[in-house]
């Protein structure tokens, strides 16, 4: 119970691998992912919970970054937007949401692929109200959300028929 | 050869930056990072209106990890979008709002910058606060600039196309309605961000979440003095722009001088406060309008005033002064017109352009105020304005030259979709239908600084791999600007978007383009594209022609391949190139577009002129709770005239994204201020300046929206635009707003007719209906404003020739049509 | 980017633990759960402890043999079939579903209070003069008040003051229960009972209640409650046996409507009883300025909102009143 040295060391594991990293002790998760790890892909909005920008999957479950302490992490799983294509292909999230219109300008999208891909693991049939449920907590200005809705529909039709295979 | 079928415009594709925006490549400007690069924190004034008296940053100089700390004597030269408004500094020692920067320090971490921020001392003299219009009105000192028309009146300005007195008193009725729009930002998902280097050589690299690098470019090199041959800005993607990142902005330039004292890369990040602080966003607008019809349903005339809270700088705001007013003939047959507008300066951020860019709000009154002439009238509002649409290739009173219009389609479209006629008027109470038109126009027709040079230009190299390389200086805000690129250059050369690379927004090897505004970027960058790519397929048809052995002007470019229309003679693309290659040398073409000369000649007739005009029909339908004023919007069907839709699913998004901002606005969007009693604070602050409590719609909220996308026909296509294809990202947001509204009284029988359209609004003009006073929510009175005398123009219909008639001749130019 | 200040971090592994360390470091020292109210706090600096006492890693605060432990996330709560309705419902229209996942149940039972003046950056604060509040002497939404006027906006505290449940505190000299309602005080500044040392550790919520919650906002999702109204019944046969309401965002501590039981008990829940009990507890809704929406109308509308909550109560089928208020399918 020693007090916190201003900087510290631990062992985070993102997107399946070990991230050894020394950090500032005040600095979130967001913080650390992007300019520790250089992981940009999470993006930030507001930094206050208000947003849904820096959504990434903490132990399978999507939380937001920004208001996540990073020392607060050690050992704790965590999923990024990079760790999700599958090798050089996309993944049916990703592919779906270029392919329908669901990213525009694209800052939104990271964050809202991670809401949904943590909704399409834990239920497959996910309904078109669970869906707008489940992204609700990601604000987006440029696409109105229909289209992300409809590309979540199709990725978990894809996913669907993945299984089946 | 031309192609009977169009093999790559008009089919949904991956859009070309796709993949980076999913997998998180896609790298915006705080995303970027330099070898020893520095933070910058500014520090914020906490006055709305104060003076400078000292400053003192030697606490701050000596803070650990402080590397400079700037203010405003490093900034001598001013900068401003608008070469009439030439009004910022990067750090000021007068502040006009709550957040106008005053001081920067650079320092190892953004941390360490905040902290030093603290140790700076400031002595401020505050001045009297200007909160308002009617406030800057009544109080010309002191004044918030010391330019402007008169006091803290900035713009002041009055048009007259023919007599509108006379137009008036020969109608049939006259109506007169007040309505008021407020104020809202633009609330990109990304902050702000600059990061600012002196490259390996040597010179100037800024790289910056700009819509319009172009315009930044010109005033870094302005500030800084510097020949902007020195500087290079490259537009990163824009996480969202909507027009709130068009000013060249004070961060900046203050990270860009810092980076040439200290010679080490600098960034900023603005915080969600500083964004609202930055604004530039939607005007209030007060507006009072008469229109004149006759008892079959035509308009005889408008008599439009506007008076605009502008904010604490000069911004856009000349260029939004003109925009409340001078798109409103465009819609409807007008035959007089006249437009009087005022801005004035107030002690808040300053506001500029936002989607609509000053044309949301005269469009709200003119559409609420159609809905009441169609009930007096006894006619249905959709064929009200089906009987008064312009004429394609017409000129308006203002002398805008219209070309194609496909606003009947949209109208039918929706009234179609929407079992209008079956359910206006006709539904139980509580439930609605409203309807409204708009029309937008496809870019500005004159560039912000006078000059004769193009507006878009466009280079295209083409080499033995077989790449096609396009660059251009247009910008990437999301909306899918690199796509239709690649898209038109692919249709021309007969290969697949995935063929191209597009290198975009770079001042320092890209052709100017002047960036990503007024909705011009399809037209003007689609033109300048098209022909440079027919440049280089005429060089390809030339080379491929002697080796097929047939004439050049019979080869069809299609599918990757050349191929001869008459026999089966054809090779690849990549063949065709380099035979194209040994034959001419190294391959490359440019294209460049400015738009026609506008045909009006009196003095301001230059804001308003654009190639062509979308146009855009929308009904909302709304359910109200009649005890509590509760909105709720099931539906919305809107169509909008795009000439012709280069890729379907960007068009649809542009579409989509445009009704949900304008529902967003309508119902609950405002970049309000709060002004503590005058004899406790002069303070004035923003509300809310959260995202939390600047509140915009979430993917729960938004109604379902069916969208018509309405092309012409071959033979009807707007010529002026690249394969006929117009504007779609601001136009569909315009009639969304006055729909609701119309929606909500065909609900409840109350008009609110003001922005947004809230619940309590409409529960004070449901108890007002029921004690039998007018059921109406809106503002009361239009002060005084000291327009100015107007400039008179004869319309075309009038005989006139687009210049300004002398006052005496007024009456004798009348007279004579008579 | 908008960043946290330095601060010290300790982890506590249990209560007595984190009871001593509180004790030990005075009012330097927050508890810490799921972070997502205290973390924006200390952002804009408007909370500023020096010491952040983790709840995570005590275990005991997950264990639920018969109450509610505190550490549930509201997620958890939502999920999990012991969750009586009216706190299901409340811990489901919290925020958004990203905080519901990280925020806890003794989070949102201590949220601070919340005003449109003090909410908001140090910079904008000190743009506009601090408040009683933080930093400052005035309460600028009642210029003539002592009191601190903030609004409590937890949306679990109204519904189990209906559902009658108690809170458990843990602190050095031991563990206490109170009603849920008294662990509020109607005061913006020092809204909880709870001592200083004290780890609120769980809550026990009796059974048999037949309950319910409104939640007023503006949108779908992540706004505060600017109303929220708990109401828990025990009918006996088709009469009113006892009902209790509690409303939230209404004052500076969430607080149970007396008085309404005595007149109505014994009654059937007709429109008419629904209608002398919504006006009952319309009245006592005294809101002020200092949350989103218009002040009038948040008083207007009090009373309509509690008859929905009835009807449901009733029985009747409010599915579409839901959908159109809250965009919430219970």
């Amino acid at each position: 119970m020693a007090a916190v040295p201003d900087r510290v060391h631990l062992q985070l594991s993102v997107n399946g691998e070990p991230a050894p990293v020394s950090f500032s002790s005040y600095k979130t998760l967001l913080e650390v992912l992007r300019e520790d790890l250089d992981l940009t892909g999470t993006k930030h909005g507001c930094e206050l919970g208000e947003c849904g920008a820096c959504t990434v999957l903490v132990d399978g479950e999507p939380v937001l970054s920004c208001l996540v302490l990073a020392l607060e992490c050690e050992g704790k799983r965590i999923e990024t937007i990079e760790g999700l294509a599958r090798g050089a292909e996309l993944h049916p999230l990703q592919a779906a949401f270029t392919d329908l219109g669901g990213s525009q300008c694209g800052y939104c999208t990271p964050g809202v692929i991670m809401a949904a891909k943590a909704l399409l693991d834990r239920n497959p049939n996910a309904s078109r109200e669970e869906i707008k449920e489940a992204t609700a907590g990601n604000l987006c200005r440029c696409t109105g959300y229909l289209q992300i809705t409809e590309a979540v529909e199709r990725a978990a039709a894809e996913l669907r028929e993945e299984r089946r295979k | 050869m031309k192609k009977t079928r169009l093999e790559v415009v008009g089919k949904a594709r991956r859009r070309v930056d796709g993949r980076a925006k999913v997998t998180g490549h896609l790298k915006f400007a705080d995303d970027l990072s330099a070898p020893r690069m520095l933070h910058c924190k500014l520090l914020r004034s906490p006055h709305p209106h104060a003076l400078v008296e000292s400053i003192d940053t030697s606490k701050a100089e000596k803070h650990p990890g402080v590397h400079l700390v700037l203010t405003k004597k490093d900034f001598p030269v001013p900068f401003g979008i608008m070469p009439v408004s030439i009004d910022e500094f990067p750090l000021t020692d007068h502040a006009r709002h709550v957040g106008d920067p005053v001081a920067a320090v650079i320092a190892v971490d953004e941390q360490t910058a905040d902290e030093a921020l603290r140790l700076i001392q400031i002595r401020f003299s505050p001045l009297r606060t200007i909160s308002d219009p009617e406030d800057a009105l009544k109080n010309p000192d002191p004044r918030i600039h010391d330019y402007g028309e008169q006091g803290n009146i900035h713009r002041n300005q009055s048009y007259e196309f023919g007599d509108v007195d006379e137009a008036l008193a020969k109608a049939d009725h006259v109506f007169e309605d007040l309505f008021f729009y407020q104020g809202n930002t633009h609330l990109p998902m990304e902050e702000q961000a600059t990061l600012a280097l002196v490259d390996g050589d040597g010179k100037l690299l800024v790289q910056s979440s700009t819509q319009n690098p172009h315009y930044l470019h010109r005033q870094l090199a302005r500030v800084l003095q510097l020949s902007a041959a020195k500087v290079r800005v490259i537009a990163t993607p824009n996480g969202g722009g909507f027009g709130g990142k068009c000013d060249p902005a004070n961060h900046e330039m203050v990270v860009a001088k810092a980076a040439l004292v200290l010679g080490r890369p600098v960034k900023i990040g603005l915080t969600r406060e500083e964004v609202f602080y930055q604004h530039r966003g939607r005007h209030p607008v007060l507006m009072k309008m008469r229109t004149g019809v006759t008892r079959d349903g035509k308009l005889t005339g408008m008599h439009l005033q506007t008076l605009l809270d502008g904010g604490g700088y000069g911004s856009h705001g000349p260029a939004s002064t003109f925009y409340t007013g001078v798109l409103t003939p465009v819609t409807y047959e007008l035959p007089r017109f006249k437009f009087e507008a005022c801005r004035t300066f107030t002690n808040k951020p300053a506001c500029g352009p936002k989607r609509g860019h000053g044309t949301p709000q005269p469009r709200f009154g003119q559409e609420v105020q159609l809905d009441k002439i169609a009930e007096k009238l006894g006619k249905d509002p959709a064929e009200l304005r089906l009987g008064m649409i312009n004429k394609p290739n017409s000129l308006t009173a203002n002398w805008l030259r219209i070309g194609s219009i496909g606003l009947e389609q949209c109208i039918r479209e929706v009234v179609a979709r929407s079992k209008w006629k079956d359910r206006f008027r006709k539904q139980p109470e509580g439930k609605g239908l409203g309807l409204a038109c708009s029309s937008y126009m496809c870019g500005a027709g004159l560039p912000i600084y006078w000059n004769k040079l193009p507006h878009s230009g466009v280079q295209l190299l083409v080499d033995r791999s077989g790449q096609v390389t396009v660059y251009c200086g247009a910008t990437e805000i999301g909306q899918g600007s690199d796509d239709v690129l690649a898209s038109i250059v692919a249709e021309v050369l007969g290969i697949d978007t995935d063929m191209i690379r597009c290198v975009t927004g770079d001042t320092g090897i890209t052709p100017v383009d002047l960036g990503s505004y007024s909705s011009r970027v399809t037209i003007m960058m689609g033109n300048a594209a098209m022909e440079a790519a027919e440049k280089v397929r005429l060089q390809l048809a030339e080379a491929a022609a002697e080796q097929l052995e047939v004439i050049p002007t019979e080869l069809l470019f299609s599918n990757g391949k050349v191929v001869h229309a008459g026999s089966s003679k054809s090779m690849s693309f990549l063949e065709a190139i380099q035979f194209a290659e040994s034959k001419f040398g190294t391959l490359g073409s440019v294209g460049s577009y400015a738009p026609p000369k506008p045909p009006g000649k009196y003095k301001g007739a230059g804001v308003g002129p654009s190639p062509a005009y979308s146009f855009s029909a929308c009904v909302v339908e709304a359910e109200v709770d009649p005890k509590t004023g509760w909105i709720h919007v099931p539906k919305i069907w809107i169509a909008h005239d795009i000439g012709r839709t280069i890729n379907p699913v960007l068009a649809q998004g542009q579409v989509i994204g445009s009704v949900y901002m304008g529902l967003s606005e309508a119902l609950m969007e405002e970049q309000a201020f709060r002004r503590l009693p005058e004899k406790l604070s002069q303070a004035l602050v923003h509300k809310m300046p959260s995202m939390l409590e600047y509140k915009s719609l979430t993917s729960l909220d938004m109604p379902d929206v069916d969208v018509a996308l309405i092309e012409q026909s071959e033979e009807m296509r707007d010529p002026n635009c690249p394969f006929g294809a117009k504007e779609v990202g601001q136009g569909p947001l315009l009639p969304v707003m006055p729909a609701l509204a119309n929606a909500i009284y065909d609900a409840v029988g109350v008009r609110i007719d003001e922005i947004p359209v809230t619940p309590d609004k409409v529960l004070r003009a449901l108890e007002l209906k029921n004690s039998g006073k007018n059921p109406r929510v809106g503002p009361e009175h239009f002060p005084s404003v000291p327009y100015p005398e107007p400039v008179f123009v004869a319309t075309p219909q009038e005989g006139g020739d687009g210049k300004e008639t002398k006052k005496e001749e007024k009456k004798r130019a009348a007279a004579a049509v008579v | 980017m908008l960043r946290l200040p330095w601060f010290d971090h300790r982890a506590p592994r249990t209560v007595a633990e984190a009871a001593k360390i509180l004790a030990g470091e005075g009012p330097a020292a927050m508890l810490i759960a799921g972070g997502t109210d205290l973390l924006p706090n200390m952002k804009r600096k408007h909370q500023t402890p020096k010491v952040l006492v983790s709840l995570k890693g005590i275990s005991a605060l997950r264990n639920v043999n018969g109450t509610f432990g505190s550490g549930m996330t509201l997620s958890e709560l939502v999920k999990s079939e012991r969750t009586p309705t009216a706190l299901r419902q409340a811990a489901a229209q919290v925020a958004t579903p990203l905080l519901r996942n990280m925020a806890t149940l003794g989070g949102n039972l201590c949220l601070d209070t919340r005003c449109t003046y003090y909410n908001q950056n140090y910079e904008w604060r000190e743009a506009i003069g601090f408040c009683l509040k933080k930093d400052g002497q005035t309460c600028w939404v009642a210029t003539a008040s002592k009191r601190c006027v903030a609004v409590s906006s937890t949306d679990t505290a109204p519904a189990l003051i209906a559902l009658n449940a108690e809170v458990i505190l843990s602190g050095v000299d031991g563990e206490r229960s109170i009603p849920v309602e008294n662990l509020y005080k109607n005061d913006g500044i020092d809204y909880l009972s709870r001592k200083p040392d004290e780890v609120l550790t769980a809550v026990k919520i009796p059974s048999g209640w037949k309950s319910t919650y409104w939640k007023l906002r503006r949108r779908g999702s992540f706004d505060f409650p600017i109303l929220g109204v708990g109401a828990a019944i025990r009918f006996s046969g088709d009469v009113i046996d006892e009902i209790r309401i509690a409303l939230g965002a209404a004052a500076s501590r969430p607080f149970l409507v007396e008085r309404i039981n005595d007149k109505v008990k014994g009654k059937k829940l007709t429109d008419d009883v629904i209608a002398e009990i919504s006006s009952q507890v319309a009245s006592r809704a005294k809101p002020m300025d200092n949350t989103d929406m218009d002040l009038y109308w948040r008083k207007e509308v009090a009373d309509d909102f509690a008859g929905y909550a009835l009807r449901e109560l009733r029985g009747d089928d409010m599915r579409a009143e839901r959908q159109r208020f809250a965009r919430f399918l219970p």
